[in-house]
């Protein structure tokens, strides 16, 4: 039996363990980014054969799709704080489209790079490097999706309560770290690699 | 127990059929998400992962006991090099560190189970899966009717070497899967103790009043995120290679070797350093216990691993002093290769300050903790050589390489978690383990080890690659490998004795009672076995060794500390 | 210290060889002591050690090398000496007293001073090797040196000489390089698949062979002989069984070496049965022979197999018996090796070895 003497109170407070998991989750798949981006870098205009970045075409309508629903989800969390559970529920949905307009938006760029212009994974190191870091950052929308929605199911069936703001912002931290990682891939891509 | 009339609160009444008993039992284990039970797995896990390692070097070391052997073919050999490789540091060092940590921080910071319970067991299950699609690949390698193909590229598995022209088969995609598989276990390992140290410490345990081995795995999780996850993503790619037909390491279309090899080691470097730091947790706790006196120094401890852990980060390229980098690049990383030398040496400075002028108890767990901090020294000292970059143009690639890891890897971790066994089992199993046999295991190891390792420093100098599967009679490389397999068969046998130990003290070793080796963390403050719930009541401290301000009220510790 | 004005010309760096050599001779003597190796035993050897310079690149690591064993070897006295004293001077004792020793819990000054001592140990060491990295790695190459293109290939060594016209295979000749006439020879390194490591202690460090990525490497070999090294980087199956002969040849040799590699293959009618197979089996599709049709480039010149020593990167010896066996099945010496087993009758595989051995 422990009897470690106690000793006046002072205020004891830890951090959340749910934010403190979700940062150390964002440091890591940030090193993810980082080795896909680097490898990027490395191989711009290193192809030998193929077509070439030229055939991308900037993205623009997607990109603020994509960021927006960095606010749209903000302004969510901001809801469920005041406890006001049905615009949180809003807010959440918008999000979501956007996000799935983003998604919509990707799969019409890779049906025209693929079909239009021949750039598949295996065409030349230029598809090979493009196809994985964009869709590296699209798998993480997509799971981020599946995250939002069960949480939008939820709040349809009525089970979310203001309560779980907690729980929700640390699931937002997660939405603008993808978010935040598009500005990444978007400058590399886009902006520079081409 | 046939006495007992009364029924035990949420237990059944009828005592169940001895064959039930024992399903019971293993589904208890299989969904447990107790970090005391994950942690004894872990580490179960990787004992057993040890003994299988150690077969595959011991049959290394046949092999190579006389010129021009036949006892592997060379595809085997190849085999068994990697996975020996692959599996003492993927299947055993990190796991096994992983469990102490599992086990013991909770208990440490006054906690009762980790931040996440069941995040915690998946990533136990998602490492324990990613073990056995690797040593699968003993069977499937090749489909059904290629039996034995294991990966045979090397643990660093070079590019191109692993692109499907080279390495035919899927040997390589068990590996590569493997490593992503397990990788993914570690991560959540990794956030889960992060977020149990930084959040689930008992009232009064500020940062700077954790037990050095908190602090020390706070400092292994952080390296491990961003070092597992390089090494995560260059296998994605990998993979991507290798299914998908792409072409990040392929020669031909302009992709790039050098690049994979960066990636490798940008992972590889630090993850040395993942390896060895929770040794050092290890010897923060034994020495000042067995010496009787406080860490010297805590602040430059704690100040010492994270430097550590970010000038690691910086080093990488030292293994690839041969590729051709530029002199000046060459230079740099002598530079950041060598500074790392600066903090390790505050930890041995201070761990000698604290051994000065204590009262040394050599207990099997202090003995195997002297051992260590006389070879882990020995292996910083080759690492510099190592690090000399003109002088590594010869050593690299060559036997001394091999004696200097192994130094680090046996000679300081190894022992170190033998150190940890002994000192940690009593409170584990609530029984001590055989102090003759430990002296027996702990003498009959260090004579194997040395016998071993140090001989092959000089076979190094004397030209000898690694990764070959035999030599010439002529080079006069005979004798002394000879000398080497002997000496690994003696840490052979010392392994079995550790085993049996293990084994016969589980049931008959004396009783440990809560505190047998008189420390001060709070983990020897409840009984052994701790209770499920850890702690009857949530500990308090007010200074890094409580127990120690228990058992000297009139002398408490957080009267004197820095 | 290394003499710390000299600025990499060979005759400097042989100054610095006298030089830290003298300095380092007590540990060198102690390291011989300990391994009872050879390493003064100058010149060539079978076994390739690293203690066993002879050529300047060899000679300057090797110095390098004492030096930072003296360092490393006099931090490890002083600390092992001190672990040592701290175990046996406080151990627990029948008659210690029972209570607790002192607890001490740091001191800033003496941890301040643990502190800068390493610093300065690592600014030392690391000068020092800047230096040497320097000297070596940068040295421009003279006028009057030897270009050599090495390619690795899967379990052997492609030497070309593009200025000689000179294409051979696993044995490499270089000249001998003396101060009166000095004749490096510059190594480039390319490969056809694989990583690869060119390695001849006694020459030199290794540098690595890679796809895409050309690496280059000099020695100048101080004496006349053979020296071995193998492949150093794995790279596959057989990667133990890549082996290098280095055969350094005074400047007459060299010349006579060179005159014959640059004739083609022989023609001998007593053979004309085996070059014929040759020609029409698969073997022309790997192999060249200057002066018939096989131009193959997959596997090693055989223009003049004879005038190598071995076979298959030092496998085995180059005798009638072992290239008949070989011509059977590589795997006798070689379980891996790229080259197919024929499947030639015995008799077609003597025609074959009694060609093979005219090619001188
Ligand atoms: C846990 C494992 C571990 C640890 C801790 C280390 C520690 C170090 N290692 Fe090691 N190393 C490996 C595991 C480890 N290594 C492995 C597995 C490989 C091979 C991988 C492969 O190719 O398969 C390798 C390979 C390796 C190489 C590449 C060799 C090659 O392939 O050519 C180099 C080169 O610089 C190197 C250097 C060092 C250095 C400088 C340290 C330093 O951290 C050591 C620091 C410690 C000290 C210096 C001693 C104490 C200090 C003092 C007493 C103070 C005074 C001293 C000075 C000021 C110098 N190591
Ligand atoms: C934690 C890491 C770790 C540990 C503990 C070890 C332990 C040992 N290693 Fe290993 N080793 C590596 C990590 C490790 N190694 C790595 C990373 C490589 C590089 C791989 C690569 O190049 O890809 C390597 C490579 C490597 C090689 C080089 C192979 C080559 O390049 O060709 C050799 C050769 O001797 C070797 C030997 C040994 C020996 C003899 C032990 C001994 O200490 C083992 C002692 C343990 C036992 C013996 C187990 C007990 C056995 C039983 C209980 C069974 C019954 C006993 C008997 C029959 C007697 N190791
Ligand atoms: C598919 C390609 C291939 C074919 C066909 C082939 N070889 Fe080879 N040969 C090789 C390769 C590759 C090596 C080098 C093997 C090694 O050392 O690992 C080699 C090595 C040799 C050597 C040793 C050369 C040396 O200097 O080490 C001889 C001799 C030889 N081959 C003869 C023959 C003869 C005779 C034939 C036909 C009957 C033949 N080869 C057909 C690929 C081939
Ligand atoms: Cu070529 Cu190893
Ligand atoms: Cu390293």
């Amino acid at each position: 039996m422990s009897t470690i003497p106690i000793f006046a109170d002072e205020n004891w407070r830890m951090p959340s363990r749910g934010r403190v998991g979700m940062f150390s989750l964002i440091i890591g798949e940030s090193a993810i980014f980082t080795i896909f981006v680097v490898a990027y870098v490395y191989y711009i205009g290193r192809s030998t054969y193929g077509p070439t970045p030229q055939i991308l075409d900037v993205p623009i309508f997607n990109t603020v799709c994509l960021l927006s629903s960095s606010l749209t989800i903000w302004l969510a969390e901001h809801a469920i704080e005041r406890g006001r559970i049905r615009l949180f529920g809003a807010w959440w949905a918008l999000t979501m489209a956007l996000g799935i307009i983003f998604l919509g938006g990707t799969a019409v760029e890779w049906n025209k790079l693929i079909f239009t212009d021949g750039l598949t994974i295996r065409s030349n190191l230029f598809g090979t490097t493009f196809y994985s870091l964009v869709g590296l950052h699209a798998t993480h929308v997509v799971v981020g999706l599946i995250m939002l929605s069960l949480v939008l199911i939820f709040t349809l069936i009525g089970r979310i309560e203001q309560r779980h703001a907690e729980r929700i912002q640390v699931l937002s931290l997660y939405w603008h770290f993808v978010d935040a990682v598009w500005v990444v891939v978007f400058t590399v891509v886009y902006i520079v690699g081409r | 127990m046939a006495d007992q009339t009364y029924p035990i609160p949420g237990s059944l009444d009828a005592a169940p059929s001895r064959g039930a008993a024992l399903l019971e039992w293993l589904h208890s284990w299989v969904v447990t998400v107790d970090h005391k039970k994950l942690g004894i797995l872990y580490v179960v896990y990787a004992l057993f992962f040890l003994v299988v390692a150690g077969v595959e070097a011991l049959a290394i070391r046949i092999q190579l006991a006389v010129p021009n052997a036949h006892f592997l073919s060379p595809e085997l050999y190849n085999e068994f090099f990697t996975m020996h490789g692959t599996t003492m540091v993927f299947l055993v060092g990190m796991p096994i560190l992983f469990g102490f940590a599992n086990y013991m921080v909770p208990l440490m910071i006054g906690a009762r189970d980790m931040a996440f319970p069941r995040l915690n067991a998946f990533s136990f299950w998602m490492t324990a899966f990613g073990g056995l699609l690797l040593y699968y690949s003993f069977i499937g390698g090749f489909g059904l009717y290629g039996m034995g193909a294991a990966p045979d590229v090397g643990w660093w598995a070079y590019a191109p070497l692993t692109a499907k022209a080279f390495s035919p088969g899927h040997a390589t995609d068990y590996w590569a899967l493997a490593l992503v598989v397990s990788g993914f276990g570690t991560l959540g390992t990794a956030i889960n103790i992060i977020a149990t140290i930084l959040s689930m410490r008992c009232r009064g345990m500020t940062l700077f009043r954790m037990p050095l081995f908190a602090w020390l795995m706070l400092v292994v999780s952080g390296l491990t995120l961003i070092t597992i996850t390089p090494l995560t993503a260059a296998q994605i790619m990998l993979v991507i290679d290798r299914y998908l037909g792409g072409h990040f390491f392929d020669t031909q279309a302009g992709g790039s070797a050098v690049v994979w090899m960066h990636f490798f080691w940008i992972f590889g470097h630090p993850e040395v350093y993942v390896l060895v730091l929770p040794a050092f947790a290890i010897a923060n706790e034994i020495i000042p216990v067995f010496s009787r006196k406080a860490i010297f120094g805590y602040p430059a401890m704690v100040a010492a691993s994270v430097g550590i852990a970010f000038i690691s980060l910086t080093v990488w390229a030292h293994h690839m002093f041969t590729v051709g980098m530029t002199s000046v690049s060459n230079a740099f990383f002598v530079l950041s290769t060598m500074m790392v030398g600066i903090p390790t040496g505050i930890k041995i400075f201070n761990w000698l300050a604290t051994l000065w002028g204590g009262r040394i108890r050599f207990a099997t767990p202090m003995l195997f903790c002297t051992a260590f901090l006389f070879q882990f020294l020995i292996a910083g000292l080759t690492g510099i050589m190592l690090s000399v970059a003109a002088w590594d143009w010869q050593l690299h690639n060559s036997y001394f390489v091999v004696a200097h890891f192994h130094y680090v890897l046996v000679g300081a971790i190894v022992f170190c978690i033998f150190a940890a066994i002994y000192y940690w089992y009593p409170k584990v199993t609530g029984r001590m383990l055989s102090e003759r046999l430990g002296k027996w295991h702990f003498w009959l190891f260090l004579i194997g080890f040395h016998v071993t390792f140090d001989t092959m420093h000089f076979v190094g100098l004397l030209g000898m690659p690694r990764s070959i599967y035999t030599y010439e009679a002529d080079r006069g490389w005979g004798t002394l490998n000879m000398v080497v397999s002997i000496g690994g068969f003696v840490q052979g046998i010392a392994v079995l004795i550790f085993v049996w130990n293990l084994i016969n003290s589980y049931f008959h070793g004396a009783k440990a009672g809560n505190d047998p080796w008189d420390a001060w963390t709070l983990e020897w403050s409840t009984p052994s076995p701790p209770p499920p719930y850890n702690f009857a009541t949530d500990p308090v401290v007010r200074s890094r060794r409580p127990l120690w301000d228990l058992k000297h009220p009139n002398d408490p510790d957080w009267k004197y500390e820095r | 210290m290394l003499n710390p004005s000299a600025t990499g010309t060979r005759r400097n760096m042989q100054q610095i060889r006298r030089l830290s050599s003298i300095r380092c001779r007590l540990v060198a003597f102690s390291l011989w002591c300990v391994t009872g190796l050879k390493a003064a035993a100058e010149g060539p050897q079978s076994t390739p050690s690293i203690l066993a310079p002879a050529s300047t690149p060899a000679h300057e690591i090797y110095g390098l090398s004492l030096f930072v064993l003296l360092i490393t070897g006099a931090i490890f006295a002083v600390v092992a000496g001190l672990l040592v004293f701290v175990i046996i001077r406080f151990r627990e004792r029948e008659s210690d007293a029972q209570h607790e020793p002192a607890q001490i819990y740091g001191s800033a000054q003496v941890e301040l001073a643990w502190t800068v001592i390493p610093v300065l140990i690592v600014v030392v060491l690391f000068l020092t090797t800047a230096r040497i990295i320097f000297a070596i790695q940068d040295e421009p190459k003279p006028e009057s040196a030897l270009d050599v293109t090495v390619i690795g290939h899967q379990f052997w060594w492609e030497f070309r000489y593009p200025k000689l016209n000179i294409v051979t295979a696993n044995e490499l000749h270089v000249p001998v390089s003396t101060s009166q006439q000095p004749e490096p020879t510059y190594l480039r390194l390319l490969s056809a698949d694989v990583d690869h490591s060119f390695w001849v202690p006694q020459l030199g460090g290794k540098t690595d062979l890679i796809p895409n990525h050309p690496n280059e490497m000099w020695i100048d070999p101080e004496e006349a002989g053979l020296y071995v090294g193998q492949c150093a980087q794995f790279c596959g199956i057989e990667h133990a069984k890549m082996l290098i002969r280095v055969y350094v040849d005074t400047p007459q040799q060299f010349e006579e070496w060179a005159k014959n590699q640059q004739q083609p293959g022989v023609q001998d009618a007593a053979a004309a049965e085996g070059r014929h197979i040759f020609e029409s089996e698969a073997c022309m599709n790997c192999h060249t022979i200057e002066g018939t049709t096989a131009h193959g480039t997959f596997g090693p010149d055989l223009t003049h197999l004879m005038s190598r020593a071995t076979i298959a990167a030092g496998a085995a010896a180059n005798t009638p018996r072992n290239l008949h066996a070989w011509i059977e099945d590589p795997n006798t010496f070689k379980p891996g090796a790229l080259m197919p087993a024929m499947q030639l009758s015995d008799q077609e595989i003597n025609e074959v070895v009694a060609y093979l051995t005219t090619l001188h």
